[in-house]
């Protein structure tokens, strides 16, 4: 989701007997629950799909801070405003961690950094839509959070060792996140006027893309498959969504609020809600370029990349002075 | 001596305030990953010393206001910060030149502040200086790194300096109302700060192979409130819009 997964890696799972050696015992150390540490043989394939994903990963915590980022100068007290910027320094943070953990695979974070703002690699399509009143906030830690630990959570068990470990890292301040941006809800909702109309507003627009951050239909994600045996994705997409709408429509009623979906209803028989699909040609057009977005975050990265060009120049160019005196004084 | 004391805390309260504000705005836009969270992380230090300051300045005020009415009710002529700080950011050189000038100035400020005779204060500063510290730290590393990096970074590390030094003198210009908070051993006379951070500044820009300019021209207005830049007022008009177009409303 913040990984989310779209382009198929084309082939179907291989069972354990057509396997060679090598492969076999990697896949039998993945079914034992081992974690596949750095300097451990992978598949080729395995490095691939984890370097795209958790690269993906990164690249989300990095343009997410952006909505949010948003609205810290315009926060509406000292304390909203504290609490957003801890926040979206959090992001920041994960986004660090992640590519840490990407780096382990052979790749570096410039590397991955040049592939994002040549758009060769992607990141959620959630980022995408933008924050327009203060109750977006509130919206985007109770829905766009929300997602993000439905979908984390799980990934403290994913088999290649530093990903998990960055999981575990990330999932301790999501709830935080999350929490804020409820209280945020809470507070628009118990407002006046137009604050409650704020509120569902902000619920209407995030509605539907918040759903999306799961990925396409299990029926349309052809590699989870694959990702499954290995253990890089733990969930299907369609599993994660429902736990989303079945854990996040009740929180809405709490706050008085309608959720956009005419048809949704709660299923006795199935024990879970029944709800529309968001609409997937908005999904595809979006990441591939076309949202509301994609150009004002892409170039706000590029920007800031280039901007910063002689910061980093100068503190390397830096760096190496203090390297080559420190040896001529030896 | 309490409208004394009042405008001394609107004055530490609306720097890190405006400061805090400016900081925040590279929030995702920073020349790399650790400065984007080092910055982000000032800030957020910056905003909890200003609830600090504002709230006992609307206690010392006892009109009913508090810190959030200091904040985002108060147009530009009652702000009390320095010029220097309510500058827009320009590039991340004059960003963190600015920094540290007020950074140290700041640590100087607050380690005299630990002592003041009035508890309140001298708590506040306490839990405020190791922050500054820090904050000095880095954006003193900054400046020697940049100015002592390529031509490039040296050069627009140098115009940094030279932009910003003719404001760097308010900080330690006195007034009444300074004079009132020394005599009452509240706080230092601004004045008597000078030496020590022209030493370390003097070190600094050694180190950093800068150069100050010789004039000791200084801007002033913004402590007092006579006249500050124009810049103010679009910070304000962001900073305090949701509580102006919505007012009563609790969020
Ligand atoms: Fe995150
Ligand atoms: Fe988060």
């Amino acid at each position: 989701m913040y990984a989310q997964m779209v382009k198929s890696t084309g082939h179907g799972v291989k069972p354990l007997d057509e396997m060679d050696p090598q492969e076999r015992a990697f896949q039998e150390r993945i079914d034992a629950g081992d974690k596949i540490e750095p300097k451990d043989w992978m598949p080729d394939g395995y490095r691939k799909n984890l370097i795209r994903q958790i690269g993906q990963h990164a690249h989300s915590e990095i343009v997410g801070q952006l909505p949010e980022g948003n609205w810290i100068t315009r926060a509406p007290t000292l304390e909203r405003k504290a609490i957003l910027l801890a926040k979206v320094q959090d992001e920041a943070g994960h986004g660090l961690y992640l590519y840490c953990a990407a780096e382990t695979l052979g790749v570096s974070r410039d590397e991955l950094t040049r592939m994002l703002l040549d758009g060769k690699m992607k990141y959620s399509s959630i980022f995408n839509y933008p924050t327009l009143t203060w109750a977006d906030m509130g919206a985007v830690g109770w829905l766009v959070d929300g997602a993000a630990i439905m979908n984390q959570v799980p990934l403290q068990r994913t088999s290649y060792g530093p990903y998990a470990r960055a999981m575990v890292r990330i999932c301790k301040e999501e709830s935080f996140h999350q929490r804020q941006g409820f209280d945020i809800m809470m507070k628009m909702a118990n407002g006046t006027d137009a604050q409650k109309k704020m509120a569902q507003d902000a619920l209407n627009r995030f509605w539907f893309p918040s759903l999306m951050m799961f990925g396409p239909s299990d029926k349309d994600s052809v590699h989870s498959a694959q990702s499954m045996a290995w253990r890089i994705k733990m969930n299907t997409n369609d599993e994660l969504r429902q736990k989303f709408v079945d854990q996040t429509v009740p929180q809405a009623e709490y706050l008085g609020l309608t959720v956009p979906d005419p048809d949704l209803r709660w299923n006795d028989e199935t024990g879970q809600y029944d709800f529309s699909e968001p609409n997937w040609d908005e999904f595809f057009d979006v990441i591939s370029g076309n949202g509301p977005c994609n150009t004002e975050r892409l170039n706000t990265r590029k920007q800031a990349w280039d901007d910063g060009a002689w910061v980093r120049d100068g503190m390397l160019a830096h760096a190496a002075k203090r390297k080559s005196q420190g040896i001529a004084a030896q | 001596m309490s409208d004394g004391l009042f405008q001394f805390l609107l004055r530490m309260g609306d720097n890190t305030l405006v400061l805090g504000h400016r900081i925040s705005e590279w929030c995702g836009q920073a020349p790399g990953l650790e400065e984007d969270i080092a910055l982000a992380n000032t800030a957020l230090d910056l905003i909890g010393q200003t609830q600090m300051w504002l709230g006992y300045a609307a206690e010392v005020e006892g009109a009913g206001r508090t810190a959030d009415d200091l904040a985002f009710l108060r147009d530009v002529w009652d702000f009390r910060n320095l010029l220097m700080l309510e500058r827009p950011n320009l590039d991340f050189g004059h960003t963190i030149t600015r920094q540290f000038f007020f950074d140290a100035f700041h640590v100087l400020l607050l380690t005299r502040l630990q002592a003041s005779s009035d508890a309140r204060v001298a708590e506040i500063a306490a839990k405020s200086v190791k922050e500054a510290a820090y904050h000095l730290e880095r954006s003193a590393d900054l400046v020697i790194a940049l100015g002592d990096g390529t031509d490039e970074s040296h050069q627009r590390m140098q115009s940094a300096v030279d932009l910003l030094w003719p404001f760097a003198g308010e900080m330690f210009a006195a007034d009444d109302v300074d004079n009132a908070m020394a005599a009452a051993g509240i706080a230092p006379d601004p004045a008597s700060l000078r030496a020590e951070w022209q030493r370390k500044v003097d070190q600094v820009m050694a180190d950093a192979t800068l150069t100050l300019p010789e004039s000791q021209f200084a801007h002033q207005g913004g402590k007092t409130g006579r006249q500050h830049t124009e810049h103010l007022g679009h910070m304000l008009a962001q900073m305090q819009w949701l509580q102006r177009a919505y007012p009563g409303a609790t969020w």
